[in-house]
């Protein structure tokens, strides 16, 4: 073994990785979505995506969802420091194979071709609610909700069919059943 | 209609209703009508300091020495950054600090105005919460709710940021709900089952040790007693972190001294082969851990920790309670004299074996150093310093780095709240600065910052604080010459490659003294040394005393990086003994 020249430990090795989806309810008030966001970064944890809108405008809650990856005792850390910030009210963890809650994406994506290729491009979309948000006959922009991963898998195959640009949100969850978590 | 009042006289209003006798701060463009309320306020008293980060460490001296949030007041930009630094260091080790920064008013904010920065931005990683008030209704509250989240829970550090205008601006003030009994309800939740548990641990284990921390200092007095009650009352070793020492006292014979990178022989080996740990208000710390995957093998672990976050996070335990440390033990306690009232000699024969075992490490007496009677060692300048003053009430403070470990082995602590140092952040220049606030808390008590002649220079300029307000902070430098740490790892680790780490243009620390008009004291050789310590606590005012210390010393023992407990490096006194090289043992 080398020799450590180093006042630190030696890294042990890690653990598995797990993806989860980090539900957290906040006041909907300046800088809350920098000190999630600073949290993250700042300990090193990593975020694939994040969607946050105000839900409750009464109360000026906010909801941020955050998909993340991480050992099963940084998902125990990043949950227990973020229940430590002040205007964070709850925080819900799931794994992203929970049977028991859904998780969707909304994309819209701009096809620039001709009719015939755009037919094309809709039947591939079938599976995922397309909405056809407008047209013209070189053009169209369509609304998917869907998997992350099958928003991945969609994009590849609509490329050849004139994909020139997609936006898409990030995760958002919610629990089956009549349960409300709490 | 009910009375308006100016920001300004709202901050005031509030710092009065939290009961704040000082401030440490440095006025400036920003905070001008604040420093101008000042005058109505009597019961609040402003210690000027000479640089923001000095106010910052002020504070936390003052709050660690008196168990009272510690008060900040700065200006805008340059202001705000410079206490940057002292925020970190609180909020590493657990301090309760309210700063009150001024901003530029709120049109500019956004604009680069002179003396703008970000400040809530920049301060938001190390702080527990922080505000930007940007309406003059919200002031009085937050301001309130800055002192509950400064003090509950885990203490730490918040910051408020107020624009000129606001200050200026008028709204009614709203005096501070009572919601503390609440808030100790929400720290605690913990249950009898839990309790039982440890309990159960308790009388099973053979091998077990109490491993304690700056939890038991920040959940106050009574913990420290209560701790001393639970330790005779399971005859069980106990051993400290860096931050909790003086909870128990040091010269107890259940006390195994310090552990980590330069704790004890024995308390590291008792950590590393003990069957029962019991961490109480500490964070496995990476310099008290050494090497994870063989940290304390063979135990089953607890944690008794206010912060659910601290637990698992680097040690996964077989117990967490999660509670203030204080009421946790009183539950213990209560518990283990309903349930067993024989435990106090059922455990010492139970456990005596492990106590044997213990006394066969003390008999290495791994403090040891090879006293000189030709130049100073650093090591008996502070065991002298402790001889000297363990017969008055004292409160020691340091720098970082070799002085500090030295002072953390040498100097016994009896009480908590007498021993204040950078641990978390390792903030050189932080002793000075909190010398002043802890004579600021205890006014008649001696204080003594231990420092080295590198830390001191970095906020030096705080002996003029001391001067001004006739502070007698006694500040008694262990001068080698050398940044002492960083030349023990460049022989230990680096070839003796002594980078950067000499310095060669050092001030004459008697005129140093002088110029500031205060007491310059020098000791070269060990014959005078216990002389002029005498001459030290007997001066009224500062004194800088210049202690001339062997260049060579290393801090021993110590783990090497990136070993277990049971793999410690002894002193030379043991390698000499052990026929091992100096240099081959110094290599691993």
């Amino acid at each position: 073994m080398v020799k450590s020249k180093s006042a630190y430990s030696i890294p042990t090795k890690l653990g598995k990785l797990e993806t989860h989806i980090i539900v957290v309810w906040v006041d909907n008030e300046a800088s809350v979505l920098s000190r999630v966001v600073g949290l993250f970064s700042g300990r090193g944890y990593n975020i694939e995506s994040l969607a946050v809108a105000e839900v409750d405008q009464k109360k000026n809650l906010s909801r941020i969802t955050i998909v993340t990856t991480g050992t099963p005792q940084v998902i125990e850390q990043i949950v227990l420091q973020l229940k430590k910030l002040v205007p964070i009210h709850k925080v819900g963890n799931f794994k992203k194979d929970d049977k028991n809650v859904i998780f969707k994406e909304m994309a819209l994506l701009k096809i620039v071709t001709n009719t015939s290729k755009i037919k094309k491009a809709l039947i591939a979309c079938k599976k995922y609610n397309p909405v056809i948000l407008d047209q013209t006959n070189k053009s169209a922009v369509i609304q998917i909700t869907a998997l992350g991963k099958e928003i991945d898998k969609l994009t590849k195959i609509l490329k050849p069919f004139g994909l020139v640009s997609a936006s898409r949100t990030g995760a958002v969850a919610m629990t089956r059943g009549a349960e409300i978590f709490n | 209609m009910p009375k308006l009042f100016s920001g300004a006289e709202i901050v005031f209003k509030c710092l009065e209703d939290q009961k704040v006798e000082h401030i440490f701060g440095y006025p400036g463009g920003a905070v001008l009508p604040l420093y101008d309320e000042l005058k109505n306020h009597p019961s609040i008293k402003h210690i000027l300091v000479r640089h923001e980060q000095g106010a910052g460490h002020a504070a936390e001296g003052y709050a660690r020495s008196s168990g009272k949030p510690g008060v900040v007041l700065v200006t805008s930009g340059p202001g705000a950054t410079n206490v940057v630094t002292a925020l970190t260091d609180a909020y590493m080790d657990s301090v309760p600090l309210v700063c009150i920064s001024g901003q530029v008013p709120t049109h500019l904010i956004g604009t680069d105005a002179f003396q703008e920065c970000d400040t809530t931005g920049i301060t938001r990683p190390c702080t527990k919460h922080n505000w930007l008030v940007k309406d003059i209704k919200d002031l009085s509250r937050i301001m309130n709710e800055a002192f509950i989240v400064a003090t509950t829970g885990r203490p730490g550090p918040v910051l408020v940021d107020i624009p000129k205008d606001i200050q200026f601006a008028k709204a009614k003030y709203f005096k501070p709900k009572k919601e503390k009994k609440q808030k100790e309800k929400s720290v605690n939740k913990f249950n009898q089952k839990d309790i039982d548990q440890l309990v159960d641990l308790m009388k099973k284990a053979s091998k077990p040790v109490f491993y304690t921390g700056g939890g038991v200092i920040n959940s106050g007095p009574k913990a420290s007693e209560l701790l001393r009650e639970l330790v005779s009352l399971t005859g069980f070793p106990i051993t400290s972190t860096l931050q909790g020492l003086g909870a128990y006292p040091g010269d107890d014979n259940q006390f195994l001294g310090m552990l980590g990178m330069h704790g004890t022989y024995e308390a590291n080996n008792a950590m590393h082969d003990c069957d029962l740990l019991i961490n109480i208000g500490a964070r496995f710390d990476d310099r008290i851990t050494g090497k994870i995957d063989e940290f304390s093998p063979k135990s089953k672990k607890v944690h008794i920790d206010i912060d659910p976050s601290s637990i698992n996070k680097i040690v996964k335990v077989d117990l967490s309670i999660v509670g203030d440390v204080s009421n946790v033990i009183k539950f213990a306690i209560k518990t283990l004299k309903k349930k067993n009232i024989n435990l106090e000699k059922s455990n010492k024969q139970k456990i005596s074996k492990w106590w044997q075992q213990i006394q066969k490490w003390r008999t290495k007496q791994s403090l040891n150093f090879i006293n000189s009677d030709k130049v100073i060692k650093p090591q008996h300048a502070v065991q002298r310093l402790y001889e000297l003053t363990k017969n008055q009430d004292t409160f020691i403070t340091t720098e970082v780095g070799q002085h500090q470990m030295w002072a953390a082995q040498h100097y016994k602590f009896n009480k908590p709240n007498r021993w204040m140092t950078s641990g978390g952040l390792g903030t050189m220049g932080y002793g000075l600065p909190a010398a002043v606030g802890v004579q600021i808390a205890h006014p008649e008590k001696l204080v003594v910052d231990i420092a080295g002649e590198a830390s001191i220079l970095m906020n030096i300029q705080e002996m003029s604080t001391a001067v001004q307000y006739n502070l007698p902070v006694k500040i008694f430098i262990l001068n080698n010459q050398y940044m002492g740490m960083v030349r023990q790892w460049q022989e230990l680790l680096h070839e003796k490659n002594y980078s950067e780490s000499y310095s060669k243009a050092l001030p004459d620390f008697v005129k140093l003294a002088e110029a500031y008009g205060c007491v310059g004291i020098r000791a070269d050789n060990p014959d005078e040394l216990d002389e002029k310590i005498e001459e030290m606590i007997n001066t009224d005012g500062p004194v800088i005393f210049d202690c001339h210390v062997d260049q060579n010393e290393n801090c021993y023992p110590m783990i090497p990086s990136g070993k277990p407990h049971n793999q410690m490096l002894l002193g030379p006194k043991d390698q000499n003994e052990n026929k091992i090289s100096g240099k081959g043992k110094a290599l691993v």
